[in-house]
């Protein structure tokens, strides 16, 4: 777009919206919120970014190479914690009885291993909303000879 | 015509369906069916078992994490089901003419 | 009277889901666009997440955070939300799905009239 207003007030939001998301995301295990609403945040902020910008500007921000790593990262996170938790006791994710540290419950270090798993799930949420919109959006190459 | 009797007929389907609904338990608070055992179970040994404040995200990553690790996974799929459909086939079939000529 | 009009009153989340319901079907097989049907598949949807947490509701209930670790307080059921959440997701990654048919089908056919389809493929058939 070529509005004035718009790519300046776009240029104030997106970093604070960025902000905003990982402290919800962060926070997931002590007030409402937790991995899917944060990680929803992140992605519709950098939407917003390669709305008003353009679509090769928004790819410079997050390429295919980054959503290749963000997609399997944050399932292969998921499955090595519970994998942890099955060396230690015995079953796939278990929280306490694996060693996790509980800590006291209202601080941000408690509740074991919930906020890694909160960290996981907003990786991938993001990941799936920045890839679809990109998906979607682009054209297609003339490859023809 | 045909419009006004697809509306007529699905006005009486709202009709007959907010019929059987009057006949659910309304606001009864705590008493309702819905409030069992599982639920006082979850409420007060939330912070025993896990040591989380918010009893809702404890459910989904401590006692019902497996599910939570479905629904990633259904995300995934739906990745790779929108790439499959979309991405161009003409690039392959050039790419093969291309290596045949060589 | 009175009585009817406090029934109705008490059970307004169920009905206001239905109603939804009903508007998200009748979108479905009225129009012709194939995004509109798309969108009504969508509304469906949500009216029955939304009749699904009405169930879990209690009067005058907080939301379940514990803050104070104060016993007799009453919570709202909680149990409804989380498996809501995971219907979220999965309706969302539908509605992309069909939204990427609908491109194929329009790079196929230059329209998305779902009459014209018909006609089209309905010519098609003939011709072979």
């Amino acid at each position: 777009m070529n509005d004035v207003i718009v790519k300046s007030i776009t240029r104030i939001i997106v970093p604070f919206a960025e902000i905003y998301g990982i402290f919800i995301i962060l926070h997931g295990h002590v007030s409402p919120g937790g991995g899917f609403s944060g990680g929803a945040l992140i992605g519709t902020s950098l939407i917003l970014y390669t709305l008003v910008f353009g679509i090769k500007k928004g790819e410079e921000k997050f390429s295919h190479r980054a959503s290749e790593f963000a997609e399997s990262g944050g399932i292969f996170l998921y499955v090595v914690i519970g994998l942890v938790g099955m060396i230690f006791a015995g079953t796939f994710l278990s929280n306490l009885s694996a060693g996790f540290p509980a800590g006291t419950p209202g601080k941000l270090l408690s509740a074991g291993m919930i906020p890694l798993l909160m960290i996981g799930i907003g990786i991938k949420v993001a990941s799936t909303i920045i890839t679809l919109f990109h998906i979607l959006v682009e054209e297609e190459e003339e490859v023809h000879e | 015509m045909k419009k006004g009797l697809t509306t007529a007929l699905f006005v009486i389907l709202f009709i007959i369906l907010v019929s059987q609904i009057l006949i659910m338990p309304g606001d009864l608070g705590i008493n309702s069916p819905s409030y069992n055992e599982v639920t006082y179970y979850y409420i007060q040994r939330a912070i025993q078992d896990t040591g989380a404040n918010n009893i809702i995200a404890a459910i989904l990553a401590d006692y019902r994490g497996f599910d939570t690790l479905g629904e990633t996974i259904v995300l995934f799929i739906s990745t790779v089901a929108v790439a499959s459909i979309l991405k161009p086939v003409a690039k392959y079939e050039d790419e093969k003419k291309v290596n045949k000529h060589e | 009277m009175s009585k009817f009009l406090n029934l109705i009153l008490d059970h307004m989340n169920y009905i206001g889901g239905i109603a939804l319901f009903i508007i998200g079907l009748h979108t479905v097989v009225t129009h012709r666009n194939l995004i509109k049907k798309i969108m009504g598949i969508n509304i469906m949807g949500t009216a029955i997440f939304l009749f699904f947490i009405a169930i879990g509701n209690v009067k005058d209930g907080l939301p379940p955070i514990l803050n104070d670790l104060q016993d007799h307080l009453t919570f709202i059921n909680p149990l409804p939300s989380v498996l809501i959440l995971t219907g979220i997701v999965v309706v969302v990654s539908l509605t992309v799905y069909s939204l990427s048919l609908v491109i194929r089908i329009y790079q196929t056919y230059g329209t998305i009239d779902q009459e014209e389809i018909v006609a089209i493929q309905n010519e098609e058939q003939k011709n072979d």
